[in-house]
């Protein structure tokens, strides 16, 4: 369980490493490495050159930001999971974020893994690639000394695959903040706590002074090879009441038609099924958490 | 490539490949044997040191990334030659180990759990050591072992009146 051997050079800031990275074919970046070392460990990864950007303090932060009149969380693509699970901002402004997070990997992974280390590795499990996609966050990359912003929605192509072009780094993910009565859901069914999911959900809603949902996000992640938004069940429940029976059918009928993924840990109906059960519950604790009640949060179901 | 290692307060200057994990380094560079060698693919824990503060697993960076940055292993905790710390006493005490293999990595991460939670929840001590695979113990003494040590750690330098 030894890494191929390999050059490492430490970029200064993000221009270097992208120099550096459209200058090698057999490169690649590392943030928090969680992934790509286990995966060099096993010899599945084996860069000629890598590009440390752990150390480029820019990449680093937690900040409120607004774009054309819409208020937003930014953070830095090298800021470590374990210090967005602790702060008070992120929670405050995206807390279907912090509902997410502690579901990450474990303490100590979470203490080195990066936000824009899990986007870019785009694992069809991971946590942040779903609420990133669920609340149509906005990604920034840099690229040949320009910087561009693409929709999250769209950047996940498949497993471990995106469509950030050659040469590129991530440097940003900027989460939508909603106003008003808003209430948030999120669940996944694993093998064992911090495992990788099998199925997750995440949900979003803003109530009215009726209690009627004016506006509803569902994301399910895991199922398939990059995470999806239920978007009929979002048309169809937006404005409604809630009841649970229709938030079921309307997930399930939107699940209907996914390339579920098959494996030895889940067959595709199972993750079909267990698709439509998570995101109806995250749907309801959303609806709860909007109205002030307490929510339980992730139950797994062992 | 030639790279500075601050482990336990003191700054080693060493000749690495950069492949060489830092768990490596620690093992076969500076003979700190403390931190072990299980999987070597961050599944298992037991290679689990202090990162400025922070419980991480050493198989999972490079020797090479950690220059700048403070390390402290289990060979480190002890308050002197011949002494444990009260996490160590306490792991002793109440059975936390079997064969030890798991057991420096969870007294690191009951270190990084306590530094910055003196009062840990039975649910948060579970919580902290959950990357940590035992094989023998059933974890129960071992959750028991940092509750003791945090309750002992409160109480250093408090009138008897105010721990009980």
């Amino acid at each position: 369980m030894k890494a191929a051997p390999f050059e490492y050079a430490r970029a200064a800031d993000v221009d270097e490493a992208c120099a550096w990275l459209a200058a090698d074919d057999g490169a690649r970046l590392i943030a928090g490495g969680q992934t790509l070392v286990p995966m060099m460990a096993m010899r599945l990864a084996r860069p000629t050159r890598l590009i440390d950007i752990n150390r480029i303090a820019a990449l680093s932060y937690i900040r409120q930001e607004t774009h054309q009149d819409q208020d937003g969380i930014a953070i830095g693509a090298t800021t470590r999971q374990c210090a967005v699970e602790r702060d008070a901002l992120a929670a405050a402004k995206v807390p279907l974020l912090a509902r997410a997070i502690p579901n990450i990997g474990h303490a100590a992974t979470r203490a080195r893994g990066t936000i824009g280390g899990s986007l870019a590795n785009a694992d069809p499990a991971a946590e942040i690639s779903l609420i990133a996609v669920t609340l149509d966050a906005t990604l920034s990359y840099r690229a040949g000394g320009k910087t561009t912003d693409i929709p999250a929605r769209g950047f996940h192509v498949g497993a471990m695959v995106t469509s950030l072009p050659e040469g590129a780094c991530l440097t940003a993910v900027r989460f939508p903040v909603w106003q008003g009565r808003i209430g948030t859901g999120f669940h996944e069914v694993n093998a064992r706590s911090s495992d990788f999911a099998f199925v997750s959900a995440a949900a979003q809603i803003e109530l009215g002074a009726d209690n009627k949902c004016k506006r509803i996000v569902i994301g399910v992640g895991a199922a398939t090879d990059h995470p999806i938004r239920l978007e009929s069940a979002e048309r169809q429940l937006a404005g409604g009441a809630l009841d649970p029976k229709a938030v079921r059918a309307a997930v399930e009928a939107a699940l209907t038609d996914i390339e579920a993924l098959d494996d030895l840990h889940a067959t595709a109906a199972y993750r079909r099924r267990v698709a439509a059960v998570l995101a109806a519950r995250a749907v309801a604790d959303a609806f709860a958490d909007a109205q002030g009640k307490k929510v339980q949060g992730n139950a797994n179901a062992h | 490539m030639r790279i500075e290692l601050n482990v336990n307060g003191t700054v080693h200057e060493i000749e690495v490949e950069p492949r060489t994990t830092l768990l490596d380094c620690l093992r076969d560079r500076l003979d700190l044997k403390g931190a072990h060698a299980g999987c070597e693919h961050g599944v298992c824990g037991a290679c689990t040191v202090l990162f400025d503060g922070a419980a991480v697993r050493s198989c999972l960076m490079f020797a090479a990334q950690a220059t700048g940055s403070a390390i402290t292993t289990i060979e480190g905790v002890t308050p002197g030659p011949g002494e444990l710390s009260p996490i160590q006493d306490a792991f002793c005490e109440t059975h936390g180990l079997q064969c030890g293999y798991c057991t420096p990595a969870m007294i690191m991460a009951a270190h990084a759990l306590l530094a910055g939670n003196p009062a840990p929840t039975r649910e948060e001590i579970v919580e902290a050591i959950s990357g940590n695979i035992c094989r023998c113990t059933g974890y129960a003494q071992i959750v028991e072992a940092i509750a003791l040590a945090a309750e002992r750690m409160r109480g250093v330098n408090r009138p008897r009146s105010l721990t009980e």
